[in-house]
């Protein structure tokens, strides 16, 4: 695996083909979009999906604090797919998060789905989390620099001799930087989508996540023939 | 019994009627208590013969509440069929109300039919399962007599029909003396519907009523003028011969294989309309209101053609029709005989139609079916095990209608033909899912939908899962779909949503027979106006065509094999052939064909297999993997009636390697998982099961309603619980929809040594229609990510790694389709095509 440098206000951020964000000036790892507990949340409704997603969207995160064993963990919103999200929390699967998370400040931005800070889980909860030139914050904010966010799930098609090859992606134009989500249940939309597109009236750079490495493209922001799932 | 009583004789009588012998032998069989399924060509008096019995006994012993139940699987054809027995039963003065009850019944007539039952009530599976879930099921149903099945040949071996076998199950409890009644075209497997309609999933216990047609179809080939196309199934080519007998014969219906296609022809008939024929069209998505008008229309002899899909396959008589034309291949010979059954509805007159192939290979398809059908063949597979997921929908409506035993359940369960053979320990795992998602982590208890009582019996909890049920039931999972609304007008009809996610502002697309401007996406529909500037698209509809019999597909393979059966070939198809003959070499009879050629910056390897479209998908899957481990990076391929293409990144090598018997390895499972196709089946598995919600046409999404992606929940249910129920049945689901293994290990055996491996600079004649064709698979793994790699590389050394140029890509690549749709080839079709609507049609409904 190996991550990508961007420069954003002045500082190195790597990318990470897992699709978080590392600071390695600030040990900081920034992780967007978890949407954990998202299948219980469907369950409660009546949709019984497989109870598996929180345990596998925090298996992918495990290794990921092991490997970079930060100082910080941002998470940057919609850690749970709803308020209540944390409180249906497996007691397998909390004893493993609060686990990982020793020794490390876990930040909890909150997201539209996860107003509250996260019942019961180390950490603060903050609604933005500012570090020098940077604000870490879950909606994006127009005409913002030095933004890094998520909240949109973007995704994009790359070009390819045998047609487009659609993968999530970060987006970024230099001044702002959205993250893909990361979680198991979350789906994308396309950087075509004005949501998206709005938000980098210069054009924008995506990075594709792939299995051992990013594939950068310039963004076609005018909508590409991708409809948004 | 040999003649009818009262009043009916001299009904019979004072129209010049006598009664046909198989309307006596369902009444004989009425008499008697016996189940029977009537065997008869379209017409002939089969849906009269099968109601008799019951308007006899209503007649002889007039009597309130529910009597006959008649099902059939077109809402339109229950409207028609109770439009039509009210005028003899007015006549007759009998005192029988007849009502309908479908998805479109008002619902205060719904709750009147529930205090108080017509004698005879027409519907369809859909709405069957939903009265049976009400808890007043019981009382609404106990007095039942008969069960009428309509068009049981189109239910039986669909999941609708394992819907419908399953409510009959249940309608055998509630009222064990009601006699079943099937009526169905002729068909290749009466034993098999006899099973499926039986309610001891025995076919003895059907009585067989067969009539034989009268005189034998009489086809003809229609060519078009100038040069036979290559390629593409629209038959646009022959437009100006199919207007010439449009304007020769009185009523014409024109079946084409798709709706695009319906609208193409639609279109290229109209600009050649210089006499102003009534001509109108006929296909799934228009909208309701004016397909009723094209039919009423129809019904009043007042239109001179229609051009149909499938929609009009099934059903409502149109008395009148004395040609149809069959427009590109027919794709299986019970099919064919169904729509030319459609013309001349005296059984004693040949009925004709006119077969028009759209390209070469349609040609011998055309041919091999007229051959087939003067030998008396059918072709059609026996209906295959019912699916869990059906069982599942249907556990849930029971459950919501009254508590019950699982052991009950079971034994009524399988006394339904396509689960006769269901394992205790399936159902036992449907009902866990249906209970609390039967996960073997039990992480949901506070969310289950069923509970069971100390005795053991199995109750629903709550009222929001009857709700839940009556939003999900039935078993047809649409593609989601956007209404097309005219500004500050209404509604034409809907297209698939991913289609207008292709479109911009301006863009023009054909629909309805006319172009149409797109305006703007508002919530649930897409806003357009009518003309515009441009060339206008078509918009494609998933999974509307239908693969060619693999019958069908081995008759082709024989003709073509032998030089000596091309003279009911015309000429350019003959020299077609022969010119694959010099350039090539023609599939040999024994063995197989491959030819390999570079072609775009790609790789083709075309392997002439002729196993039919649903086999050559398998067969495709596993000669990629094979391709994939020996470093030949495959990007995708294409299973056609009639031959594999797979195209790759190099050049592929080593044949008797790559068509090897052992690619049915170990791994064959992990590979198909893979599959878009196992993926797209398990999305209608965890639809029909209730898993997700079912997206309704034009429904906003937005926050609490938004769908789950079918494949992310795949995914990690694989990955956690690879033996779940609903992963089982999607790959039962999937083994029978690829045909099974056993025919293509057949076919590997059978070429073992015998494979003959062209390589050739350039694409031959015989692959030119194959490279043509739509529906491509996409292979997922290695080569995704080395083609990823080499784009952004090449994009890195074209633009020197500038920062920002949004621009430049679009400039150098052109649009890019995501993979698995087809809007580039799409707009590249349309290009080719638009010459042929420059001048619009102005009407559907030919008025």
């Amino acid at each position: 695996m190996s991550a990508a440098p961007l420069h954003i206000a002045g500082e190195r951020l790597m990318l990470d083909p897992a699709g978080v964000l590392h600071w390695p000036a600030r040990r900081l790892l920034c992780v967007a979009d978890l949407h954990l507990e998202k299948g219980s949340a469907f369950a409660a409704r009546g949709r019984l999906l497989p109870p598996y997603d929180t345990r596998e969207t925090l298996g992918r995160l495990f290794p990921l604090l092991r490997r970079y064993r930060p100082q910080r963990v941002v998470f940057l919103g919609d850690s749970f797919h709803d308020d209540a999200g944390a409180g249906r929390l497996g007691a397998a699967e909390r004893a493993a998060l609060v686990q990982a998370l020793a020794g490390m400040e876990a930040v909890w931005v909150a997201g539209n789905h996860d107003p509250s800070p996260p019942a019961g889980l180390p950490g603060v909860a903050v609604a933005e989390h500012a570090d020098g030139p940077l604000v870490f914050r879950h909606v994006p904010q127009a005409r913002a620099t030095g933004e890094v966010a998520g909240h949109l799930h973007p995704k994009a098609a790359a070009p390819t001799r045998a047609g487009g090859v659609v993968r999530p992606c970060f987006v970024s134009d230099g001044r702002r930087l959205l993250l893909p989500a990361f979680g198991a249940f979350t789906g994308g939309l396309d950087v075509g989508d004005p949501a998206v597109a709005g938000l980098f009236p210069r054009g924008a750079r995506v990075f594709l996540l792939g299995a051992e490495r990013l594939y950068s493209f310039p963004a076609a922001l005018r909508r590409a023939g991708a409809p948004a799932a | 019994m040999r003649t009818l009583p009262e009043p009916f004789a001299g009904w019979f009588a004072a129209r010049g009627w006598t009664p046909r012998p198989h309307q006596l032998a369902l009444l004989e069989a009425a008499r008697r208590g016996e189940h029977a399924l009537l065997l008869a060509p379209t017409g002939g008096g089969k849906t009269l013969a099968g109601f008799l019995p019951s308007l006899v006994d209503l007649a002889r012993a007039p009597r309130e509440g529910l009597h006959t139940l008649y099902v059939s699987p077109l809402k339109a054809l229950a409207v028609d069929i109770a439009r039509n027995l009210t005028a003899p039963v007015a006549e007759m003065r009998l005192a029988i109300r007849i009502e309908t009850r479908t998805g479109d019944t008002p619902a205060n007539r719904r709750q009147r039919q529930r205090e108080r039952p017509p004698q005879m009530l027409l519907t369809t599976p859909e709405s069957l399962t939903l009265l049976l879930s009400l808890p007043d099921a019981p009382a609404m149903f106990e007095g039942l007599c008969a069960i009428i099945v309509d068009e049981a040949h189109a239910l039986a071996g669909t999941k609708r029909g394992d819907q419908l076998a399953l409510g009959m199950a249940r309608l055998a409890r509630l009222a064990p003396a009601a006699r079943r009644v099937g009526l169905s075209a002729t068909v290749a497997h009466p034993g098999a519907l006899r099973a499926w309609l039986s309610p001891s999933a025995r076919a003895e216990d059907v009585r067989l009523i067969e009539t034989r047609g009268g005189a034998a179809p009489v086809f003809d080939l229609q060519l078009p003028e100038g040069r036979l196309p290559w390629g593409g199934h629209m038959g646009l080519a022959s437009a100006p011969e199919i207007y010439r007998r449009i304007a020769a014969a009185r009523v014409t219906i024109v079946f084409v294989n798709t709706r695009a296609q319906a609208e193409l022809i639609f279109a290229a008939l109209w600009r050649l309309n210089e006499a102003a024929l009534p001509i109108a069209m006929h296909h799934g998505s228009l909208e309701i209101g004016l397909r009723r008008k094209v039919e009423a229309a129809m019904a009043e002899g007042r239109l001179r053609a229609v051009v149909a899909t499938a929609s009009l396959d099934l059903g409502i008589d149109w008395g009148d029709v004395d040609q149809v034309i069959q427009v590109g291949a027919p794709k299986g010979v019970s099919r064919l005989l169904q729509r030319v059954g459609r013309a001349n509805h005296r059984m004693d007159e040949p009925s004709r139609a006119v077969l028009v192939p759209a390209n070469r290979f349609e040609v011998v398809e055309c041919v091999a079916a007229t051959e087939a059908v003067a030998a008396g063949e059918l072709d059609g597979e026996p209906p295959r095990p019912g699916g869990l997921d059906v069982l599942a929908q249907h556990v849930l409506a029971m459950a919501c209608s009254a508590p019950f035993h699982p052991d009950a359940l079971y034994a009524e369960v399988t006394s339904a033909g396509p689960y006769a053979a269901l394992p205790r320990r399936d159902f036992d795992d449907v009902l866990r899912f249906v209970e609390d998602g039967g996960y073997a982590l039990q992480a949901y208890d506070r969310f289950r939908k069923l509970f069971r009582d100390a005795e053991g019996k199995v109750h629903v909890r709550g009222t929001a899962v009857a709700r839940q049920l009556r939003m999900n039931l039935g078993t047809i999972v649409e593609t989601p779909m956007v209404k097309v609304r005219i500004r500050g007008g209404g509604v034409l009809g809907e297209v698939e949503e991913w289609f207008v996610s292709t479109l911009e502002p301006g863009d023009c697309f054909l629909f309805g027979g006319q172009v149409l401007r797109y305006e703007r996406l508002d919530p649930g529909a897409v806003i357009v106006s009518r003309g515009g500037e441009g060339e206008p698209r078509v918009p494609v509809y998933a999974g509307t065509r239908m693969p060619l019999t693999t019958w069908l597909a081995a008759r082709v393979r024989a003709i073509l094999s032998d030089p000596r059966r091309w003279r009911h070939l015309p000429e350019p198809v003959r020299e077609w052939l022969r010119l694959q003959r010099m350039r090539s070499e023609l599939p040999p009879r024994e063995g197989l064909l491959v030819e390999t050629f570079p072609r775009g910056g790609k790789w083709f390897l075309v392997a002439y297999t002729f196993e039919g479209r649903l086999a050559h998908q398998t067969l495709g899957l596993l000669v990629t993997k094979r391709m994939e481990r020996r470093g030949f990076g495959p990007l995708g391929y294409v299973g056609t009636d009639y031959a594999l293409t797979i195209w790759s990144a190099f050049e592929p090598a080593g044949m008797d390697d790559l068509f090897a018997e052992d690619i049915l390895g170990d791994e064959m499972e992990e590979w198909l998982a893979e599959s878009s196709m196992l993926r797209r089946t398990f999305r209608h598995v965890a639809t029909i099961a209730g898993l997700i919600e079912k997206t309704h046409p034009g429904q906003e999404k937005s926050g609490r309603q938004m769908t789950m992606n079918a494949d992310l929940i795949y995914d990690v249910l694989r990955r956690h619980e690879p033996d779940h129920i609903l992963l089982r049945a999607t790959r039962a689901e999937a083994a029978q929809g690829l045909t099974d293994v056993a025919r293509i290990a057949a076919l590997l055996a059978r070429v073992k040594g015998r494979i003959r491996h062209r390589v050739l600079d350039r694409v031959s004649p015989l692959a030119v229609p194959v490279l043509i064709e739509e529906g491509r698979e996409w292979v997922a793994g290695g080569a995704e990510e080395a083609l990823l790699a080499e784009a952004a590389a090449l994009v890195e050394e074209a633009t020197d790694g500038a920062e920002h140029f949004a621009e430049v890509l679009a400039e150098v690549t052109g649009k890019v389709a995501p993979r698995g749709t087809s809007v580039t080839r799409e707009k590249e079709r349309a290009r080719r095509r638009s010459h042929w609507v420059r001048s619009a049609p102005r009407m559907v409904t030919g008025r």
